[in-house]
C-alpha cells in the first residue's frame, strides 16, 4: 500500500514537472515578440533580422524622437487616440449597459424583435457600412476628425450588449420586486439597485470598449483617409505609416520610432490590465458564458 | 426506439442511430414548417390588419378632440393634459413635414434616373494667384449620391412618422376612453409612465437612434448602391444597372472581362477554412492553457496568466505588424531559417500561399489564446468540485474527466462565446490585412482579375477583398456591396444553423 501511494505521488511530481514545462516553453514564446519589440526600439538604425541591435547601436533617442519628431507627431496622435478612447470608453459602457438592461430585464413588445435584428445587422460586414458613413461625414465636412471617429464608436454600442446582458439576466428578478414593491419606480431599480451590483461588468465594458478604439486599425485608418493633416491621425494609423517611410536625415530609424512608440501605446493597457484582470474574468465569466 | 434498445446496441450502431435520427428531426422540421405556414399567414394577417381597426375606432367613436390627431399629432394630448407628450409628438410632425418638403419631395422626383448633368456652364470666377476673373468650369449636375441618400432617410423619418401618428392617434382614442369612466389624467402620468411601463424607451431612445443612424441607414444604402454603377468613373452621377454587378461575378460579365466567380469561390473557401481554424484551434488550446494554469499544485499561477496578458496589452495592430515583419525576407525569422538550413536564401515565407496560410493560423493562435484562456479559466473555477470527486473515485484517468466532464461544461456554457467567434472570424479584417496583406497573389491558368476587383490575394478574406475593392483606384463600390451582401448571406446561414441549436439561447430566464 505505502508502496503505491509513494508511485502514485511519484506520478503526480513527474506531471507537474512536466506542466511546468510546457508552461515555460509557452511563456517564453509568448515573451519573445514584446522583447523583440523593445530591442528594435533601442536600436539607432534599422536591424529586423537580429534579436539585439547591434553593438554600437543602443541609443534611447527613438524615445527621445516621439516626443520631438514634427514629421511623426508622436504626441498628438496619442493625445487624439487617448481622447478617442477615453470617451468612447464612458458613453459606450453607459449605452451598452442602458441596453443590456432593457434588453435583459424588462419585458416589451418589440424585445425579441429588437434582439434578432441586432442579431442580423451583426451579419452583415460592417466596414461596408463604414464606406457609406465616411461618406455622410465627408458631406458635412466631419471626416477625419476625432469627433466623427467618437460617433462612430459610440453609435454602434447597442451591437455589443450580449455579454452585459447574460450578466443582468443572472441577478434574480426578487430584487427588482422588492424595490418596486417598496415605491421605488424602475429607474431607481436600474441605478440605485443593478449597476452597483455589477462592478464587474461595467469594469469589463469600460476595459473592452477603451481599448477597441484604442488599438483600432481598419475605421481609423479609413475615416482618416481624407485628412492630410498628420496632426488628425490616430496612433495606429501614424504608425503604420512609420512603417512605409524611408529613412531620412530627420528620421533616422522609422522602424524603431515605430517600435518605440508600440512600446509607448501597450504600456497603459498593460497597467490597466494587471489592475483590472480579476473583473475582466469575472466580468465575461458571469456574462458570456451561461447555461 | 426506446432508450434501453438505444443502450443496447454497440458503439458503431448508435453513432448510426443518431445520424438517422438527425436527418429525420431534420425532415420533420422542413416538414412542420410548411405545415404552420397557413396558421402564421394568418396571424400575420392579423397583426397587419389590427392597426386599421385601432384607426376605424378612433375615428368612428372618438370625439372631434381625438379625431384631430389624424391631423395634428399630439392635439389631443395637449388638451388633455399630457403637454409633454402632446409637445414631443407635435414636434416630430413638424420637423417631418418641414423635411419632406425641403429635401424629401425635390429628391424623391429626381430618383427615377439618379439626377441629370446640368448644363455645361462656365462661370467668370476671381482667381486669388492671378488677381483677375478667370473663365472657370463649375459642375451643376446633380449628385446622385445626395438624392440617393436624402431619398433614402425620408422614407426611414416617414416610416417613424407613420408609426408615431399611428401611436399618438391610440393614445388620444385611450384617452378618451377612460375620460369616458371619469379618469383624467395628469401631466405627471407622463413622469410615471416613462420610469414604469415605458422605461424600456428611455433606455433604448438613443441607442436604437445611433443604430439607425450609423449603421442600419448605411447598410440600407449599401445594399441599393449593389444596384447602380456608383465607382471612381461615376463619382458625381450614376446610374441604376439592375442585377448587372451581381451576374458580372457569376459569369455573365458582357464586355468580355473575364467572370470572377472561380475567385470568389476560392476566397469564399478559404475565409470558411480559416474561421474553422481560427475558431477551435484559440478555443481548444486556449482551454488546455487554462487547464495547466489551474492544475492543483502549480505554483505561480498569477505569472503564467500575466506573461499571456502581456500580448493583450500590446495592440493588436502593433504586435501583427511586428510579427509580419519578423516573417518578412528580411525579418528575424526567415534569417534564422536561412541559418538552420531550412529554407533556401532568397525564399520569402508569405509568398507561398500554403505556408502563408499556415502562419496566419498560427499567428492568430498566438493572438487569440490568452483571451480564450482569461474566458476558460473564469468558468473553469466554477465547475462544481464534487463532479471530479466522485468521478476520481470512480477511477476516471485526467483525460476521461476531461472528456466526460470539463469539455461538455465548457461547450454547453461558451457555446454562443463559440459561435459569435466564428462569425467574428469570418469578418476578421485585422489578422489577415495587417499580417499578409492578403497575398501572394492569385495564379490561376487564363484568368486575370478585372482590375476593378482590387489585386486580391490567395490568403485575402471576403472582408479584406472589400476592402481592397473600395480603397484601389476604381473604388468599384457597387461590386463591393455585391461581396457584402453575399457575405452577410453565408453568415447568416452559419449563425441560424447554429444558433437554433444552442440551448444558452433557449433558456434565457433560467437563472432569474
Amino acid at each position: 500500500m505505502a508502496k503505491h501511494v509513494r508511485s502514485a505521488r511519484a506520478v503526480e511530481k513527474t506531471r507537474r514537472v512536466l506542466v511546468y514545462v510546457i508552461l515555460s516553453i509557452i511563456s517564453i514564446i509568448w515573451v519573445i515578440p514584446f522583447l523583440y519589440l523593445i530591442f528594435q526600439s533601442l536600436s539607432a538604425n534599422a536591424n529586423p533580422g537580429s534579436f539585439f541591435p547591434a553593438s554600437g547601436d543602443w541609443t534611447l533617442k527613438n524615445y527621445g524622437l516621439l516626443f520631438s519628431s514634427t514629421i511623426a507627431p508622436f504626441f498628438r496622435w496619442w493625445l487624439n487616440t487617448f481622447i478617442i478612447a477615453a470617451a468612447s470608453a464612458v458613453l459606450q459602457t453607459i449605452f451598452v449597459l442602458m441596453t443590456a438592461y432593457a434588453l435583459s430585464r424588462l419585458r416589451f413588445k418589440g424585445r425579441q424583435g429588437i434582439m434578432k435584428l441586432i442579431l442580423l445587422l451583426g451579419m452583415f460586414p460592417g466596414f461596408l457600412g463604414m464606406v457609406v458613413i465616411y461618406m455622410i461625414l465627408r458631406l458635412f465636412g466631419l471626416s477625419g476628425s476625432v469627433f466623427s471617429l467618437i460617433i462612430v464608436y459610440v453609435a454602434s454600442s447597442a451591437m455589443s450588449y450580449y455579454i452585459a446582458k447574460g450578466f443582468f439576466d443572472t441577478i434574480p428578478k426578487s430584487l427588482d420586486e422588492a424595490v418596486l414593491i417598496d415605491g421605488g419606480n424602475k429607474n431607481t431599480v436600474f441605478w440605485r439597485v443593478i449597476l452597483p451590483m455589477s462592478k464587474p461588468i461595467i469594469i469589463y465594458t469600460v476595459l473592452v470598449s477603451f481599448t477597441g478604439p484604442w488599438g483600432d486599425f481598419m475605421f481609423a485608418s479609413l475615416l482618416s483617409q481624407g485628412a492630410s493633416d498628420m496632426a488628425q491621425k490616430t496612433v495606429a494609423v501614424g504608425l503604420k505609416a512609420l512603417l512605409t517611410t524611408a529613412p531620412s536625415a530627420a528620421l533616422p530609424n522609422p522602424y524603431g520610432l515605430f517600435c518605440a512608440g508600440a512600446v509607448f501605446v501597450s504600456i497603459p493597457i498593460m497597467a490597466l490590465f494587471f489592475w483590472l484582470q480579476r473583473y475582466y474574468v469575472e466580468g465575461i465569466a458571469g456574462g458570456a458564458v451561461k447555461g | 426506439m426506446t432508450k434501453i434498445e438505444y443502450l443496447s446496441l454497440s458503439k458503431g450502431q448508435r453513432a448510426i442511430v443518431r445520424v438517422a435520427e438527425g436527418f429525420k428531426n431534420f425532415g420533420l422540421g422542413f416538414v412542420g414548417f410548411f405545415r404552420k405556414l397557413p396558421s402564421k399567414f394568418t396571424k400575420m394577417w392579423m397583426v397587419i390588419l389590427s392597426p386599421f381597426y385601432v384607426l376605424k375606432d378612433a375615428l368612428i367613436n372618438g370625439n372631434w378632440i381625438t379625431r384631430a390627431n389624424f391631423l395634428v399629432c399630439g392635439f389631443s394630448q395637449l388638451f388633455r393634459k399630457q403637454i409633454a407628450r402632446g409637445i414631443l409628438y407635435l414636434l416630430y410632425e413638424v420637423v417631418f413635414f418641414w423635411f419632406l418638403f425641403k429635401i424629401g419631395v425635390p429628391n424623391f422626383a429626381k430618383l427615377g434616373t439618379l439626377g441629370e448633368f446640368g448644363p455645361n456652364a462656365t462661370y467668370l470666377v476671381f482667381n486669388a494667384t492671378t488677381q483677375e476673373f478667370m473663365p472657370t468650369f463649375i459642375s451643376t449636375g446633380d449628385f446622385s449620391f445626395n438624392i440617393l441618400l436624402y431619398s433614402l432617410i425620408t422614407i426611414v423619418l416617414m416610416i417613424i412618422f407613420v408609426v408615431l401618428w399611428f401611436f399618438s392617434i391610440r393614445d388620444a382614442k385611450l384617452l378618451q376612453d377612460s375620460e369616458s369612466v371619469g379618469k383624467f389624467s395628469k401631466n405627471s402620468d407622463f413622469v410615471k409612465d416613462i420610469t414604469g411601463k415605458s422605461y424600456q424607451n428611455v433606455l433604448l431612445a438613443i441607442p436604437m437612434v445611433g443604430l439607425l443612424a450609423f449603421t442600419i441607414i448605411p447598410i440600407i444604402f449599401m445594399i441599393i448602391i449593389g444596384f447602380t454603377n456608383y465607382t471612381s468613373v461615376h463619382t458625381d452621377l450614376f446610374d441604376w444597372v439592375g442585377f448587372k454587378n451581381y451576374s458580372n461575378l457569376f459569369g455573365g460579365a458582357s464586355d468580355g472581362a473575364n467572370d470572377i466567380v472561380q475567385v470568389f469561390f476560392k476566397v469564399l473557401a478559404w475565409t470558411l477554412i480559416w474561421a474553422f481554424f481560427a475558431t477551435f484551434t484559440n478555443y481548444f488550446l486556449g482551454m488546455v492553457v487554462a487547464l495547466l494554469i489551474n492544475k492543483k499544485g502549480i505554483k505561480l499561477k498569477k505569472l503564467w496568466r500575466t506573461v499571456l496578458i502581456t500580448t493583450i496589452a500590446v495592440p493588436q495592430f502593433v504586435s501583427l505588424l511586428l510579427i509580419s515583419q519578423m516573417f518578412s525576407g528580411t525579418g528575424i525569422v526567415s534569417r534564422l531559417f536561412m541559418d538552420w538550413g531550412i529554407i533556401q536564401p532568397g525564399f520569402e515565407l508569405l509568398s507561398d500561399p500554403l505556408i502563408s496560410k499556415i502562419i496566419i493560423i498560427v499567428v492568430n493562435m498566438w493572438v487569440g489564446i490568452p483571451y480564450t484562456m482569461l474566458i476558460c479559466s473564469g468558468i473553469l473555477m466554477n465547475i462544481p468540485e464534487d463532479l471530479y470527486e466522485s468521478a476520481r473515485i470512480d477511477g476516471a484517468t485526467p483525460f476521461k474527466m476531461y472528456m466526460k466532464i470539463t469539455l461538455p461544461y465548457m461547450l454547453f456554457i461558451t457555446m454562443p462565446y463559440l459561435i459569435s467567434q466564428f462569425v467574428g472570424n469570418i469578418n476578421n479584417f485585422n489578422v489577415i490585412y495587417l499580417l499578409t496583406g492578403g497575398g501572394p497573389e492569385f495564379k490561376l491558368a487564363g484568368l486575370t482579375v478585372p482590375a476593378q476587383y482590387g489585386n486580391v490575394g490567395q490568403t485575402d478574406l471576403l472582408i479584406t477583398w472589400i476592402y481592397k475593392i473600395c480603397m484601389n483606384d476604381q473604388k468599384d463600390y457597387a461590386s463591393a456591396s455585391v461581396i457584402g451582401v453575399l457575405i452577410f448571406l453565408v453568415v447568416a446561414i452559419f449563425s441560424f444553423i447554429f444558433y437554433g441549436r444552442s440551448n444558452s439561447v433557449k433558456n434565457e430566464e433560467d437563472f432569474q
